[in-house]
C-alpha cells in the first residue's frame, strides 16, 4: 500500500501497442475477504471495453482503485506505459481518468452548475462555467439547464450531469457504472450515440453492465471478472448474451420456462380508479389506475422509475391507505383501508424494490427478518415472546430454498450481496405461499444467475394459482415473466395489453411519456397498429 | 430629540442580538456543512467565564474575547473528534456538551462571582459618532457588534460565492456522494465544528464582557439555544439569522421596557416574550416558502463513516 510497487511484479509485456491504462496483479483485500485477486486490465485509446461479472464479482472495487477511491492491496497501475499512484480522485482525475456512478453523486439540492462545480479543478465564475456547460451540451446533444437543482431532475437528466462533468476535464478514460439501469430504451439510445462518439474521438471508455444485448452492441472487448479473479477475455460480438453469463456465472444460466398457462383462474387483485395525492415532496400522484390480476396471471407494469411506481406500491400493500376500501381489493374483499398486516393475512405478499431498508433491516439478522414480515401470519411468538428457533428454522428454508450464499449462520442482512439479499427477500415472501404477490424491480442490480433464479420462482409460484404483480423498468424481465403488460406514466396507467401482442419499442416509447394517437393516458397498441418507431433522437 | 431616542433603543436592541448573531452564525456554518452541535449553549457560557476570567487575570478585554473564543473552540473540538472522528451520535454528544460546558464555566467562574468589569470599549469618532441619529449606532459601537455584522457578511460571501464553501454546501447536502467525488468530508467538518465553537464561545464572551461585564453562573439563559432555533428558523440563511437575532433583540428590550411601567403582568411572562416572539416570527416566515427539495442540509446530524 504505501511501500512503492516491487519491480518483482512485472508488467507483462503483450504484443501490441502500450496500452492507454493498465492494471496487473491487483490484489485488494478487506481484512481476510479478497474482493480482486490478481487481476489484469487492459485498456487502449479508441475503444470501449466491457467489465463483466456478477454482483459481488468484484467489479466495483476494481473501478474504485481506477478511480483513486480505493488503494489497491498489492499491483500496479499504468498510465501510457508508466506506473502512476493514485492515491484520491483527485490525481486520477489528473490523469484524465473520469467516472460516471451507478448511484448518481449528486447533491440533490444544489443546482447543475454547482454540482459540476465541485470537481471543476479551479473555481470558474458561474457564468463562464454555464458557458462552458452550453458549449458542451450542444456538442454532444447533453442538454442541461445550469440553474435547475438536481431534485427537480429526471433520472436521464443527472446522468448527463454526471457525463458533462466528466467531459469538462476532457477525460481519456471514462468509466460507466451501469449506466443504463435508470433509463428508458429511449435515453439509453441517446447515451450509446455519445459513447460511441467518445471513441471516435480517441477516447477509452470502461463499461460495466449487467445487459449483455448492451455490450454485445458498444463493445469489441470485454474482460470477465469472477469472484475477483478474471476468468476469460472474449469479443462479446462474437458471443451470445447466453454464452457470455455462462462465462460470469461459470454455469450456464438456467432459461426461464413457462408451465403451460391454463385459462386465467378467478380475479383475485383489484385496483378500481385509484387515486392518491403525491405523498411527498419527491413524489408523484396517482391518477384513476384501474387494474385486474386473476390467478395464475403475471401482470408486468413498466416504466421508469419515479413515475409513481413506489406509490401504487405503497398503496398495494398497505403502507399508504386508499382513499376507499374498494379501491383495492383482494380475492373480492375491499382491503384498501386495512393495515400491511391485514392483507398479509389474506394471503398477499409484498416485495419492495429498496433490499436494504425497505425490504430488509440491513443491521438485523436474516431471522429476525423473516420475524419482520412473517410474524402476522405465522405463529412465529408465543405469549408476546418470540419463538427465535422457529424464526431460525424458517430463515434456513428460505436460505436453502432459493440458494442464498452468506457469511456465518445467521448474518445481518446489510452484509449480503445485493442479489443474495435479494434471493433472500423474494424467498421469504414466496415460501409464504402467497395468494397475491406484488414485487417492484424484482431483479434490479442482480446478476444474471440470481434474476433467472427469482423470475423462475414467481413464474412458477403463478404456477400454482397466485395473482402476481410485478413493477419493473426492465422490459426484458417483463417479457420473460409477463402474460400482460400496462405503462405506469406520470402517475396514468395505460390498460393492460397481452405482451404477445405488443412489443419492446411500444413499451419504451409509452414509458417515455409518449402517448399514442394523441389519446389521454395512453394505451399500448398493438404491434401492426404501431406507428414506425422513430429512431432514437440525436437531435434534442 | 425622539430620533435619539429611537437611536437609544436601536442600541440596545443591537446589544441584545449580538451574541444571538455570533453563536447562530457558527452554528449556520456548521449545521450546513451537515454536523448538528446541540451544545451551542454549553460552548457560549464556558466561553462566558473563561472570557471574563482572561480579562481580569490580564486586563485585557482583547484577549479575555480570546479567551471566550478558544473556550468554546476547544469545547467544539472535543465534540468534533466524537462525532466527526469518531462518528458517536451527535444529538447525545451536543447535549452532553451543554451539560459539560455549564459545569466548567461554574468551575472556572467559581472565584469570579460578584466582580465587576469595565464594559468592552466603544468606538468613538469625533465628529462621527456625535452625528444625530445615527452616529452612536453606526460608529459608537463595541468591537463586537462589528465584528458580528461583519461576520454575517462574511459567512453569507463564503458559503454562495467562494468554491470551499461550494464544497462544504455539498458536504452537508450528501456526504456520500462528496466522498465519492474525492472532497475532504471530515476535514471540512471538523473545521467547520471549530468555527462555531469559536464563534459560540466569543457570544458568550460577549455577554461577560460588553453586554453585562461580570460573571454570574447561567448567565447566557438560554440563548444558545435560541440561537440553535434561529438557525432552523432562519432556514439556514445567514441574514435570516442576524435578522431573527435583531427581532430577539427588540422583543427583549421592549419587555423591559414593559416591565419598568409596570404592566400588571408576571415579569416571567414578559421575559418569555421574546423567545415567543422570535420563534413565532421565524416559523411564520418558513411557512410557504418550500417549493421543493429541501430546506435543511440533507445529510444534517447523520453521522458519516468513510468507505473502506
Amino acid at each position: 500500500m504505501d511501500a512503492a510497487p516491487s519491480p518483482a511484479i512485472g508488467i507483462p509485456r503483450n504484443e501490441g501497442p502500450t496500452p492507454l491504462f493498465g492494471a496487473y496483479g491487483i490484489v485488494k483485500r478487506f481484512g481476510s475477504f479478497t474482493a480482486n485477486d490478481g487481476v489484469d486490465l487492459e485498456i487502449r485509446a479508441g475503444e470501449i471495453h466491457a467489465l463483466l461479472g456478477e454482483n459481488g464479482a468484484g467489479k466495483s472495487t476494481l473501478m474504485k482503485m481506477l478511480y483513486g477511491l480505493l488503494e489497491p492491496t498489492e499491483g500496479v497501475i499504468t498510465h501510457k506505459g508508466d506506473i502512476v499512484q493514485l492515491p484520491n480522485p483527485e490525481a486520477a482525475r489528473r490523469l484524465g481518468i473520469g467516472m460516471v456512478f451507478q448511484h448518481f453523486s449528486l447533491c440533490e439540492n444544489l443546482t447543475v452548475a454547482e454540482n459540476i462545480a465541485l470537481v471543476m479543478p479551479k473555481a470558474l465564475s458561474g457564468k463562464a462555467l454555464a458557458a462552458r456547460i452550453a458549449r458542451l451540451g450542444a456538442d454532444y446533444g447533453l442538454h442541461l439547464d445550469p440553474s435547475r437543482p438536481v431534485w427537480s431532475l429526471s433520472a436521464g437528466e443527472r446522468q448527463r450531469i454526471e457525463i458533462v462533468r466528466c467531459l469538462l476535464q476532457d477525460p481519456s478514460l471514462l468509466i460507466l457504472d451501469e449506466p443504463t439501469s435508470v433509463l428508458t430504451p429511449g435515453e439509453a439510445e441517446v447515451l450509446f450515440t455519445v459513447l460511441e462518439r467518445l471513441r471516435e474521438e480517441g477516447r477509452a471508455l470502461l463499461y460495466i453492465s449487467h445487459r449483455l444485448d448492451e455490450v454485445r452492441r458498444l463493445c469489441a472487448r470485454a474482460t470477465i471478472l469472477r469472484a475477483g479473479k478474471v476468468v476469460g477475455a472474449c469479443n462479446p460480438r462474437e458471443e451470445t448474451a447466453r454464452s457470455l453469463a455462462a462465462m460470469m456465472v461459470g454455469t450456464a444460466v438456467r432459461e426461464v420456462t413457462h408451465r403451460k398457462r391454463g385459462t386465467p383462474g378467478r380475479e383475485r387483485l383489484r385496483v378500481d380508479r385509484l387515486s392518491l395525492p403525491a405523498p411527498g415532496l419527491h413524489a408523484t400522484s396517482l391518477r384513476d389506475v384501474t387494474l385486474s390480476v386473476a390467478g395464475g396471471e403475471i401482470l408486468g407494469i413498466a416504466g421508469i422509475a419515479g413515475n409513481g411506481q413506489a406509490e401504487l406500491f405503497a398503496a398495494l400493500s398497505g403502507e399508504i391507505r386508499a382513499p376507499s376500501p374498494e379501491a383495492v381489493r383482494i380475492d373480492g374483499q375491499p382491503v384498501g383501508s386495512l393495515g400491511i398486516n391485514a392483507r398479509r393475512r389474506l394471503g398477499a405478499g409484498f416485495v419492495p424494490e429498496e433490499r436494504n431498508g425497505h425490504a430488509a433491516a440491513p443491521l438485523m439478522s436474516l431471522s429476525e427478518n423473516v420475524l419482520l414480515s412473517r410474524y402476522a401470519t405465522v405463529p412465529l411468538t408465543r405469549f408476546g415472546c418470540l419463538k427465535l428457533g422457529s424464526a431460525r428454522d424458517l430463515a434456513r428454508r428460505v436460505i436453502d430454498a432459493f440458494d442464498v450464499r452468506k457469511a456465518g449462520p445467521d448474518p445481518a442482512a446489510g452484509t449480503l450481496s445485493g442479489g443474495n439479499l435479494q434471493k433472500f427477500v423474494v424467498g421469504r415472501e414466496i415460501l409464504a405461499e402467497p395468494g397475491v404477490l406484488v414485487i417492484n424491480q424484482p431483479s434490479w442490480g442482480v446478476d444474471a444467475a440470481a434474476a433467472a433464479h427469482i423470475r423462475q420462482a414467481v413464474i412458477d409460484l403463478a404456477a400454482r394459482g397466485a395473482a402476481i404483480l410485478v413493477i419493473s423498468q426492465d422490459l426484458v424481465e417483463l417479457f420473460e415473466m409477463a402474460g400482460k403488460l400496462s405503462v405506469l406514466n406520470d402517475g396514468t396507467l395505460s390498460p393492460a395489453v397481452p405482451s404477445a401482442e405488443t412489443s419492446r419499442e411500444a413499451v419504451g416509447l409509452l414509458m417515455g411519456g409518449a402517448s399514442d394517437h394523441g389519446s389521454a393516458g395512453g394505451s399500448l397498441p398493438p404491434v401492426h397498429e404501431m406507428a414506425p418507431v422513430p429512431l432514437p433522437a440525436h437531435a434534442h | 430629540m425622539t430620533l435619539d431616542i429611537l437611536q437609544m433603543v436601536l442600541v440596545t436592541v443591537l446589544a441584545a442580538a449580538t451574541p444571538l448573531i455570533l453563536a447562530g452564525i457558527g452554528e449556520l456554518l456548521v449545521e450546513r456543512s451537515g454536523v448538528l452541535n446541540l451544545g451551542v449553549e454549553g460552548m457560549m457560557i464556558f466561553g462566558a467565564a473563561v472570557g471574563f476570567a482572561v480579562a481580569m487575570q490580564t486586563g485585557s478585554t482583547l484577549l479575555g474575547a480570546l479567551g471566550g473564543a478558544g473556550a468554546g473552540l476547544l469545547l467544539s473540538a472535543l465534540f468534533g473528534i466524537l462525532t466527526v472522528g469518531l462518528a458517536a451520535n451527535q444529538v447525545a454528544s451536543g447535549l452532553s456538551l451543554t451539560i459539560l460546558g455549564l459545569g466548567l464555566s461554574g468551575l472556572v467562574g467559581a472565584s469570579y462571582v460578584g466582580m465587576k468589569r469595565d464594559p468592552a470599549p466603544h468606538l468613538s469618532i469625533p465628529g462621527l459618532t456625535d452625528l444625530p441619529g445615527i452616529g452612536k449606532l453606526l460608529f459608537g459601537q463595541d468591537a463586537f457588534v462589528y465584528l458580528a455584522v461583519g461576520l454575517v457578511a462574511a459567512v453569507w460571501w463564503f458559503l454562495w460565492r467562494t468554491r470551499t464553501g461550494l464544497i462544504l454546501r455539498a458536504i452537508g447536502d450528501d456526504h456520500v456522494a462528496t466522498h465519492a467525488l474525492g472532497l475532504q468530508v471530515r476535514k471540512v467538518r471538523f473545521l467547520s465544528v471549530l468555527f462555531g465553537g469559536a464563534c459560540a464561545g466569543l457570544g458568550g464572551a460577549y455577554l461577560s464582557l460588553a453586554y453585562t461585564p461580570f460573571w454570574a453562573p447561567g448567565m447566557t439563559a438560554g440563548r444558545g439555544w435560541i440561537a440553535l432555533a434561529l438557525v432552523v428558523f432562519a432556514s439556514w440563511k445567514p441574514v435570516r439569522v442576524a435578522a431573527g437575532a435583531l427581532l430577539f433583540g427588540g422583543a427583549t428590550v421592549l419587555q423591559l421596557h414593559a416591565q419598568a411601567a409596570g404592566l400588571g403582568l408576571p415579569g416571567q411572562l414578559l421575559s418569555a416574550v421574546p423567545y415567543l416572539a422570535t420563534i413565532l416570527a421565524l416559523v411564520l416566515l418558513s411557512l410557504g416558502q418550500r417549493h421543493g427539495g429541501s430546506l435543511a442540509p440533507a445529510a444534517l446530524g447523520r453521522v458519516f463513516t468513510p468507505s473502506r
